[in-house]
């Protein structure tokens, strides 16, 4: 009897599984950009939090469960994941989702990359030589991204191409005219200078045309000290920056500590969709960290 | 004039006949009208071009989707090479001299050395990469001084699906939990005496495992395995036979608790055949003598593991709970080799052969707390339970004692490629001679290629 009922269960489980594209994003800004372009037709859950680092999370059991169960993973790749997602598709003994084939989508192979330096040393810290991760702090990467990944979700499920492609033309014109707004709303962050705490910002930066003039990080993804603090500070000095920039997900102390002592303000951004109360979304997110980026200029 | 000659003679050129019918007059009439007019037509190009221009500047800079071009560059022949990984490892150790075992436990492992000072622990070089399609390869080679063990060379499937996958050669067995780790895993600058009594270092069958993940939101996955039998617990001449020489069967269940925990749990079970497998104890007298086991040998394991970090973020602060419990039951026959040429009190034919049945259990529970970014500290107790082992007619002292042990560590991690470790430990796994005041340096780094560590 238990055993009846418990493929029972299994048979109503993969059968639900089927009805919509289970989707596992790894982060919660292509969570958001697939629940833009799918709505109601696909089953979308993130790996990460935006309180959580991207390269630093684990293979969870719950993420090997839910890797098992996906038909597609929409990551950034970019090497951004490679302490826990190779190790999750590999367990997850889910044919569909293995790299290379159609259930897996890296968004970095449809931008253009930053900071591709080619120099794999570690002695530079933990960089990423095929370039900088963190792209969708540029919303223009967002529309290129959106492109690919709808025509990846109408190879999955071409019965409903005609819905992706129809979703996807009307992100588009919405993202094309709240970027054009953003761009008029953040005329006067050109050119202000900013030191960052890691290389998240880089894309920010580079759309909004920030001046990033230090960052926290001794090297990339090494923990700032004390004595890298303060010779960054006496750095500050000479090239003085009107605030620190930082995710929810780093630790406040280094940058307060530096805000502190440079007298400037240290602005946590929300760097993804829920990391702030007002980024519910992908328009939300640029909304507010404009606003704190404005807030951080006064 | 030359430029206009020049002109000219394009101008003949692309348009042969009406200008070789002309005279020279016309001709030159006829080159500044033309002059005239491509002034004009460039210029009516030029300001419809500018026009344009500002007038995308004014509209919102939607990018054009930029493709990224494939670098093309020439081949080499070592496109193909595997992700190459070596891990080094030494330490410092101060503690008691001489050799240790564990009291009532019949040991796979010999340590003769006791070893102690300073030390180069094995050198772990890793080759990994994808076979073709459906396979990957991966290989763990420990370098010692004249010495290269494999510890784990395997094949496994990608892409069976349906949760499905298949491992087959040399591999770490899927049972317990602290099984799969490599020493540079652990979280202490030794193993566990629950693994010790267990299976020396951990387990490595050379066979094939079978494993498979249910379609479930919670993780549940099941797994068996069919090996040799060659190593401890199953033995040598064990392993040399048509069939398994042993089997194991694993379940592992997890999941999150909200954002900030996770966990597993898990319970295996593991039977081997060994044949003639030999252990070394002290005689009635003192005397080493060595034993040969033949018979069967069972054991259970239960595992859990509990992970936190404040919002699911480790990199700052974390904790790891881990514990673990076995029990193992042996039932066959045991024969002590000759020792009388040493002064030794096993003699053939007269007490070195009888029955052998044995229940034994123990286990391990420690917290690891990373407090600050790249600093850890950590507890752990060891305790074994011998379950009075009678050696019966063997000339050997029945045991019945409990050892156990305390570790304390603290390391320091300058980057996650490198970590260095200080560890104390109280070790009362052997009677009547406590090592009570054993400190232990150790450093473990990383070099080249290493792939993410399992929950």
């Amino acid at each position: 009897m238990f055993i009846r009922l418990f493929f029972l269960t299994l048979l109503l489980l993969a059968n639900t599984a089927h009805a919509t594209l289970n989707v596992l994003a790894c982060e919660p800004e292509w969570a958001a950009l697939t629940r833009e372009l799918a709505g109601d037709l696909a089953r979308v859950s993130s790996a990460t939090t935006a309180r959580q680092n991207p390269h630093h999370i684990e293979a969870r059991p719950s993420l090997i469960a839910r890797a098992r169960n996906a038909d597609l993973l929409v990551c950034t790749g970019a090497d951004l994941e490679i302490g826990w997602l190779p190790l999750l598709t590999r367990e997850s003994g889910n044919a569909r989702i293995q790299p290379g084939q159609p259930g897996y989508f890296e968004a970095a192979a449809h931008v253009r990359l930053l900071e591709k330096s080619g120099i794999a040393d570690r002695a530079q810290g933990d960089i990423h030589p095929g370039g900088n991760p963190h792209l969708h702090a540029d919303p223009r990467n967002l529309l290129s991204v959106a492109n690919a990944l709808a025509r990846r979700l109408a190879d999955l499920d071409p019965a409903n191409a005609a819905q992706y492609a129809a979703r996807n033309q009307n992100f588009q014109k919405r993202m094309g005219a709240a970027i054009a707004r953003w761009d008029q709303e953040a005329a006067p962050l050109r050119g202000a200078p900013v030191a960052v705490q890691h290389r998240s910002w880089s894309y920010l930066a580079d759309w909004l045309g920030l001046n990033v003039v230090a960052d926290l990080e001794p090297k990339p993804g090494i923990e700032p000290s004390v004595a890298s603090l303060a010779n960054l500070l006496q750095g500050l000095k000479a090239r003085p920056a009107r605030m620190i920039l930082r995710t929810p997900y780093q630790s406040p102390k280094p940058a307060e500590w530096l805000a502190e002592r440079a007298g400037i303000d240290a602005v946590e951004l929300p760097y993804t969709v829920g990391g702030s109360a007002r980024a519910t979304d992908l328009f939300g997110l640029f909304d507010d960290t404009l606003a704190k980026l404005k807030g951080g200029l006064k | 004039m030359f430029r206009p000659t020049l002109l000219a003679a394009a101008l003949a050129c692309a348009l042969p006949l009406p200008a070789l019918a002309a005279g020279d007059a016309d001709l030159a009439a006829e080159i500044v009208k033309l002059r005239t007019e491509f002034d004009q037509k460039f210029k009516e190009l030029q300001a419809g071009y500018e026009t344009r221009l500002r007038q995308l500047e004014k509209t919102p800079a939607v990018p054009v989707a930029a493709a990224p071009t494939p670098t093309p560059r020439a081949s080499r022949g070592n496109d193909f090479n595997p992700e190459l990984g070596l891990v080094l490892q030494g330490s410092y150790a101060q503690r008691k001299p001489g050799e240790r075992a564990i009291t009532g436990f019949l040991a796979g492992r010999h340590d003769h050395a006791g070893s102690r000072g300073f030390k180069l622990d094995h050198s772990e070089l890793t080759l990994a990469a994808n076979i073709d399609p459906t396979l990957r390869g991966y290989a763990n080679i420990a370098l010692l001084d004249g010495a290269a063990e494999v510890e784990e060379a395997w094949f496994q499937t990608l892409g069976l699906g349906n949760g499905l996958s298949v491992k087959g050669g040399r591999f770490l067995s899927g049972i317990g939990y602290a099984n799969e780790q490599h020493p540079h895993a652990w979280d202490f600058a030794d193993n566990s005496l629950m693994y010790n009594v267990l299976f020396g270092e951990h387990l490595a069958q050379d066979g094939v495992q079978v494993k498979w993940l249910a379609p479930t939101a919670t993780f549940l996955e099941f797994g068996a395995e069919l090996g040799r039998g060659g190593n401890f617990p199953g033995s040598d001449d064990g392993g040399n036979r048509n069939g398994a020489g042993a089997w194991s069967a694993f379940a592992h269940v997890g999941d999150d608790v909200g954002d900030a925990a996770s966990w597993r749990a898990g319970l295996s079970y593991l039977s081997a055949k060994p044949k003639n497998r030999s252990s070394h104890v002290e005689d009635l007298g003192g005397v080493e003598a060595e034993t040969l086991f033949s018979g069967k040998s069972n054991t259970w394991l239960a595992d859990f593991v509990w992970k936190w970090a404040p919002d699911g973020n480790p990199k700052a602060r974390n904790f790891k709970f881990q514990t673990e419990y076995f029990r193992r039951g042996e039932n066959g026959d045991l024969t002590c080799s000759d020792n009388t040429a040493d002064g030794g009190a096993c003699a053939t034919g007269v007490n070195d052969s009888d029955v052998y049945r044995v229940r034994q259990s123990g286990w391990y529970a420690q917290g690891i707390y990373q407090f600050m970014p790249r600093w850890r500290a950590g507890l752990r107790y060891d305790r074994l339970n011998s379950g009075g082992v009678n050696f019966g007619l063997l000339p050997v002292a029945p045991a019945d004692y409990r050892p156990s042990k305390w570790s304390l560590m603290a390391d320091y991690s300058p980057s996650e490629f490198s970590r260095f470790r200080l560890q104390l430990a109280r070790d009362r796994s052997m009677q009547g001679s406590p090592d009570d005041n054993q400190v232990t340096l150790q450093y473990i780094h990383s070099l080249g290629a290493h792939g993410g560590h399992k929950f």
